[in-house]
C-alpha cells in the first residue's frame, strides 16, 4: 500500500500515527459507502426496471422497499451452503473472493468528492492534514484499474471451471474469451484518455478535466477532448466487462441457466451478486472519473466546496447507473460469436485508429504544424472526424452483420432476397385472399 | 399435403422462390427424425433408412442433425468419455426438462462441440397425462373438459376440434351464432397465444421486458375470456352442439376496446424487437429450414409458412365461417426464426382484422343447437317439463349416443394443424380419440433447425417453434 500510495500529499514527509488512522478511517468509510451503495443500487435497479416493465418492484421491506436487498442478503446468509461433489473444493470456495476483492479494490481509485474549481486540486484538510477524498491516489491508478478488472474475471472463470458441471463450464469459457477481447478494447480506449491527460493518477485526470474548456462554456471533459469515440468504446467494453446485458452471456439465464454461478448457493452466491453490483457502481464511477470530470463542477457556494464535488459526482454517477439498467430493460442479448465480432472487428481497430489520430494531433500541435494554432479548434475538428468515423463504423458493422447472415444462408443453400417483412409502416405482408 | 396455389397467392410477395435449392439435390441418407434408441454407437448416423420408392426420403439431405442415442446410454455414459467416437472433444448436455427456456418440460439432448450444436434430440413425455385414453372414459359432452387442457395456451382450439369431430359424427348442424362465437373466441385465442409466444420468445433472446409486455396484453384478452366463460384458461366453453353460454352484455364494446388497444402495443413490439439490430441479428438466418424439409417433416403453422409455403387450413380447407371473412395468409421467405417471429406478430394483426369483421357481422339467434338429444334444456324448463328433466338427467349421466363411425377433423391452431381423429362405436363415449398435435409434429423439425448452430441459437429455435408441452405429451 505504501508503495502504491506515494502520490498522497500526506505521505510526502514521513508517516506518523495520524496518517495511519486517517488511512484506516478512509478505508472503512469507503467500504461502508460501497456496501451501502451496492444495497441501494440493487434496489435502484429493481425499482427502475420494474417501472420500465409496468411493475411496481420491491415495496414491502422498509420505506419504498429500500431494505429488500438487506432482507435478501440475510436470507441468503442463512441458507445451506452447498458444494457440489464433483467440484474442485478449494477453487470453488476461493472464486467468490476473487470476484469481490478486486471489485472493492478498484473503488479506492475513485475521487468521490473534493473541490476542483478554480484550479484547486480537490484536497481537503482536517487538523492540518491535507488529503484527497479517495482511499488512495495511486500514481499508476489506471493500470491498477485494468489489473483489478482482469483479476475480477478470474473469479468468474474459476467459479465456472471448478463447479464440475457443464453449464458453468460453458459460462467460464465464455468469460475468459470475453475478458480477452474486451480488456484490449478497454485498455486501448483508455490510452486515448491518458494521452490527453498525460497522467495515470485519477486525481490528476480529474484536475485536468476541471480546467477551462472551449470558450468557457463547454467543460473540458475527456469525453469531449478525446472526441467521444473512446467514450463509446469504453462504455461498450465496460458493459461487456461487467457481464451486464446485452453482454451477459457469462450467466445468460436462458441459455446456461445461471452460467458460472449455477452451482453456487447461500452466501457464496450472494458474494457474486455483491461483486456484480459493486462492479457496476465502480465502473460507472470510473466512467464518470475518466470522461465526465468526476467531482469537478461549478461551485455555487452555500455548501462547502468539497460537498459540491460530491453532488456533481453523485449526479453523474446516477446517470450511468440508470443507463446500465436501461440497457438491461431494452436490449436483447447478443450471441457469443457476435460479441467476439464486435470486440475484435470493430472496437479494437477503432480504438487503435482513434488513438493514432489523437496522437497525431498532439504531435502536430507540439511541433507547431497543427491544423490550426488552437488546440481547442483542433479538438472541434477531432469531433467532426470522430462523428464521421462513427458513421463509417456503423456502416461497417451493418455490412459485417449482413455478410455473416449471408454466410449462414449460403450454408443452407439459400440466397438473400429483399425482406418480405418490412414492418415499419405497420402494413402486414401478404395479399388478400378472399 | 399439397399446396394449393391460387391466383392471389401471397407467395408472389416473396419474390423468387429461393428456398429448397440444395436440399432437393442432396443425397438421401437421413430422413426420419426422432429417436433411434436401439442404436448404441452414437457417433454413427444409425442404419440407413429404407428407400420406399416414394422419393420422399430423398428430400432430406444428409445432415446428421439428429442425435441417435438412447437416454439410458446417455445417462450411463455421463461419467465416462461423453460421446467418444471419432471426436471425443464433444460434450453431451441435457437441456431440460427443468430449464428456463425449454417452454415447460421439453428435454433436449445436445451434442456440443464448444458452443456449437452438432446433433440434438428432443425427449418428450414429462407431461404425459394420458388424455387420449382418458377421453375413452368420458362422454362426448365431457370431452371438451379433457381436451382443453392439452394445448393450454390455446384451449379454445382443442375444444373446437373435438366438438367439430363429434358434431360431424352426429351429423349435427350448429346454429350460425354459435359458429361465429366460436370463430370470435378462437381468433382472440390466437391473439393471446401469439402474444404469449412473443413474450416467452422475447425473454429467450434476452429481451426481458418483452416477457412482461406480452403477458400484460395477453392478460387483457384473458379477462375477456373470463367474462365470457367464467375461466381464464381451460374454459370448456365450446361444446358439441354449440357453445356453453351466449356472449355477455356489452361484449361488443369489450372486444372493440381490445382491438383498439392492441395495434399500438404491437407497434411498440416492433420498436422493441423487430427494428432492433441485435434482435434481427439473433434471429435472421438462425434455425433455417427448407421448404422440402418442412414438408417432409410434416411441419405446419408458422414453421411451414416461414418457408414460403402458403398453407393455412382456415383458407385452404375452410371450416366454421372462415370462407366468409377476409384475411391474409402470411408467408416468409427464408424459413428462419425471424420469419417465424414476424409471421406470428403479423398474424396477430390479421386476427384483429378477422375479429373486427366478426363483431360487425355477428348473427343473432341461438347459441347452441336446438337438438334436445344433444343440448341440455334451459334450467327454467326443468321445473315445468317432465321431458326436459329426463333429457337433462340422461345427458348428464349417460350422455348422448353418437352413431358408429370415424372422422378426422382439423383446424388451424396458432401452432399449426390441430387434428382430432374420433372413432365412435355407437355409444355415448368415444371408442378412440387421437389428437394430431401441431406442437408434437413440429418438434421433430428442431434438430434440423439447430444443426450447426450455437447453443444460444438452440434457444432461439425452441422459442421460434413455440411448442406447448401439454399438447406434445397429452
Amino acid at each position: 500500500m505504501s508503495l502504491l500510495a506515494l502520490g498522497e500529499p500526506y505521505l510526502s514527509d514521513g508517516v506518523d500515527l495520524g496518517d495511519v488512522v486517517l488511512t484506516v478511517v478512509k478505508v472503512v468509510v469507503a467500504f461502508v459507502v460501497l456496501l451501502v451503495s451496492v444495497m441501494l443500487m440493487v434496489w435502484f435497479e429493481r425499482k427502475v426496471i420494474s417501472r420500465l416493465q409496468n411493475r411496481i418492484g420491491p415495496n414491502v421491506a422498509g420505506p419504498f422497499g429500500l431494505l429488500q436487498t438487506l432482507a435478501d442478503g440475510m436470507k441468503l446468509f442463512f441458507k445451506e451452503d452447498l458444494i457440489p461433489e464433483r467440484s474442485d473444493r478449494f477453487v470453488f470456495q476461493l472464486a467468490p473472493y476473487l470476484s469481490v476483492v478486486p471489485a472493492f479494490l478498484t473503488f479506492i481509485l475513485v475521487p468521490i468528492a473534493g473541490d476542483f474549481s478554480d484550479g484547486k486540486d480537490g484536497s481537503v484538510s482536517i487538523a492540518g492534514r491535507q488529503f484527497f477524498l479517495q482511499v488512495a491516489d495511486v500514481p499508476v491508478g489506471i493500470l491498477f484499474f485494468l489489473a483489478m478488472s482482469s483479476i475480477g474475471v478470474y473469479g468468474v472463470m474459476l467459479a465456472g471451471w471448478s463447479s464440475g458441471s457443464k453449464y458453468p463450464l460453458l459460462g467460464s469459457v465464455r468469460a475468459s474469451a470475453q475478458a480477452i477481447s474486451y480488456e484490449a478494447a478497454l485498455g486501448l480506449s483508455l490510452a486515448s484518455v491518458l494521452l490527453i491527460s498525460g497522467t495515470l493518477s485519477t486525481n490528476e485526470i480529474v484536475q485536468v478535466q476541471a480546467g477551462e474548456g472551449f470558450r468557457g462554456i463547454i467543460p473540458n471533459w475527456n469525453l469531449i477532448t478525446t472526441g467521444f469515440v473512446p467514450f463509446g468504446i469504453f462504455l461498450i467494453a465496460g458493459t461487456a466487462e461487467l457481464n451486464r446485458p446485452p453482454f451477459d452471456m457469462v450467466e445468460a439465464e436462458q441459455e446456461l441457466v445461471g452460467g458460472f454461478h449455477t452451482e453456487y448457493s447461500s452466501i457464496r452466491f450472494a458474494m457474486f451478486y455483491l461483486a456484480e453490483f459493486m462492479n457496476t457502481v465502480t465502473m460507472s464511477a470510473i466512467i464518470v472519473t475518466l470522461f465526465f470530470g468526476g467531482p469537478a463542477g461549478p461551485n455555487f457556494g452555500v455548501l462547502p466546496g468539497w460537498l459540491w464535488g460530491f453532488v456533481w459526482f453523485f449526479l453523474k454517477l446516477l446517470v450511468f447507473l440508470f443507463t446500465f439498467v436501461w440497457f438491461r430493460a431494452t436490449l436483447p442479448r447478443l450471441r457469443y460469436d457476435q460479441l467476439m465480432d464486435l470486440g475484435w472487428k470493430l472496437l479494437i481497430p477503432l480504438a487503435l485508429g482513434w488513438l493514432m489520430i489523437l496522437a497525431g494531433i498532439r504531435v502536430a500541435q507540439s511541433g507547431g504544424f497543427g491544423i490550426t494554432d488552437s488546440t481547442q479548434v483542433d479538438t472541434g475538428i477531432v469531433l467532426v472526424v470522430g462523428l464521421a468515423i462513427g458513421v463509417v463504423a456503423a456502416l461497417l458493422l451493418s455490412s459485417a452483420v449482413r455478410t455473416s447472415r449471408q454466410d449462414r444462408l449460403h450454408r443452407h443453400g439459400l440466397v438473400e432476397v429483399a425482406p418480405v417483412f418490412e414492418l415499419d409502416g405497420g402494413a402486414p405482408a401478404g395479399e388478400g385472399h378472399h | 399435403m399439397t399446396v394449393t396455389e391460387d391466383s392471389a397467392s401471397p407467395e408472389q410477395q416473396t419474390g423468387d422462390d429461393t428456398t429448397g435449392v440444395d436440399s432437393a439435390a442432396a443425397p438421401s441418407e437421413i430422413a426420419a427424425a426422432g429417436a433411434g434408441s436401439t442404436e448404441t454407437v452414437p457417433a454413427d448416423f444409425g442404419p440407413e433408412p429404407e428407400d420406399d420408392g416414394s422419393g420422399q426420403l430423398h428430400l432430406l439431405p444428409r445432415r446428421g442433425a439428429v442425435l441417435r442415442m438412447s437416454e439410458v446410454q446417455a445417462a450411463a455414459d455421463i461419467d465416462g468419455p461423453l460421446i467418444g467416437g471419432e471426436n471425443d472433444q464433444t460434450m453431451l448436455v441435457n437441456m431440460g426438462p427443468v430449464h428456463p427456456s425449454t417452454h415447460g418440460v421439453l428435454r433436449l439432448m445436445l451434442e456440443l462441440d464448444g458452443e456449437t450444436v452438432l446433433r440434438s434430440k428432443p425427449i418428450i413425455g414429462y407431461l404425459h397425462t394420458g388424455m387420449e385414453k382418458t377421453a375413452e372414459s368420458l362422454t362426448f359432452l365431457q370431452g371438451p373438459t379433457n381436451v382443453t387442457r392439452m394445448d393450454y395456451a390455446s384451449p379454445f382450439f382443442n375444444e373446437l376440434v373435438f366438438s367439430m369431430a363429434t358434431e360431424q359424427l352426429l351429423g349435427l348442424e350448429v346454429p350460425p351464432r354459435a359458429v361465429w362465437i366460436r370463430m370470435l373466441m378462437c381468433e382472440l385465442n390466437r391473439i393471446s397465444s401469439h402474444l404469449l409466444s412473443m413474450a416467452t420468445g422475447g425473454m429467450d433472446i434476452g429481451a426481458v421486458s418483452m416477457m412482461i409486455y406480452g403477458w400484460r396484453e395477453r392478460e387483457v384478452v384473458l379477462r375477456f375470456f373470463q367474462k365470457v366463460t367464467g375461466l381464464r384458461m381451460n374454459h370448456n366453453y365450446i361444446r358439441p352442439g354449440g357453445v356453453a353460454a351466449d356472449l355477455p352484455d356489452g361484449w361488443r364494446r369489450d372486444v372493440l376496446d381490445l382491438m383498439d388497444l392492441l395495434p399500438p402495443r404491437l407497434e411498440e413490439y416492433d420498436i422493441l424487437m423487430t427494428g432492433q439490430p441485435i434482435w434481427r441479428d439473433r434471429l435472421q438466418g438462425v434455425g433455417v429450414i427448407s421448404q422440402a424439409e418442412a414438408v417432409a417433416l410434416s411441419a405446419t403453422g408458422p414453421i411451414l409458412r416461414s418457408t414460403g409455403i402458403s398453407w393455412d387450413l382456415r383458407r385452404d380447407m375452410p371450416y366454421l365461417a372462415y370462407d366468409e371473412v377476409d384475411f391474409d395468409v402470411l408467408v416468409g421467405s427464408y424459413g428462419d426464426a425471424f420469419d417465424r417471429y414476424a409471421i406470428r406478430l403479423n398474424e396477430i394483426r390479421e386476427s384483429i382484422r378477422i375479429v373486427r369483421q366478426i363483431v360487425e357481422r355477428m348473427p343473432s339467434g341461438d347459441y347452441r343447437s336446438a337438438d334436445t338429444k344433444v343440448t341440455p334444456p334451459p334450467r327454467a324448463r326443468i321445473d315445468e317439463s317432465m321431458e326436459a328433466l329426463i333429457h337433462h338427467f340422461k345427458i348428464f349421466t349417460e350422455g348422448f349416443k353418437v352413431p358408429e363411425g370415424e372422422v378426422y377433423v382439423a383446424v388451424e391452431s396458432p401452432r399449426g394443424e390441430l387434428g382430432c381423429y374420433l372413432v365412435s362405436d355407437g355409444g355415448p363415449k368415444p371408442y378412440r380419440m387421437h389428437i394430431r398435435g401441431p406442437s408434437f409434429v413440429n418438434l421433430q423439425t428442431m434438430p434440423h433447425m439447430m444443426d450447426e448452430g450455437f447453443l444460444a441459437d438452440a434457444v432461439a429455435v425452441i422459442a421460434s417453434v413455440d411448442p406447448v408441452l401439454g399438447e406434445v405429451d397429452r
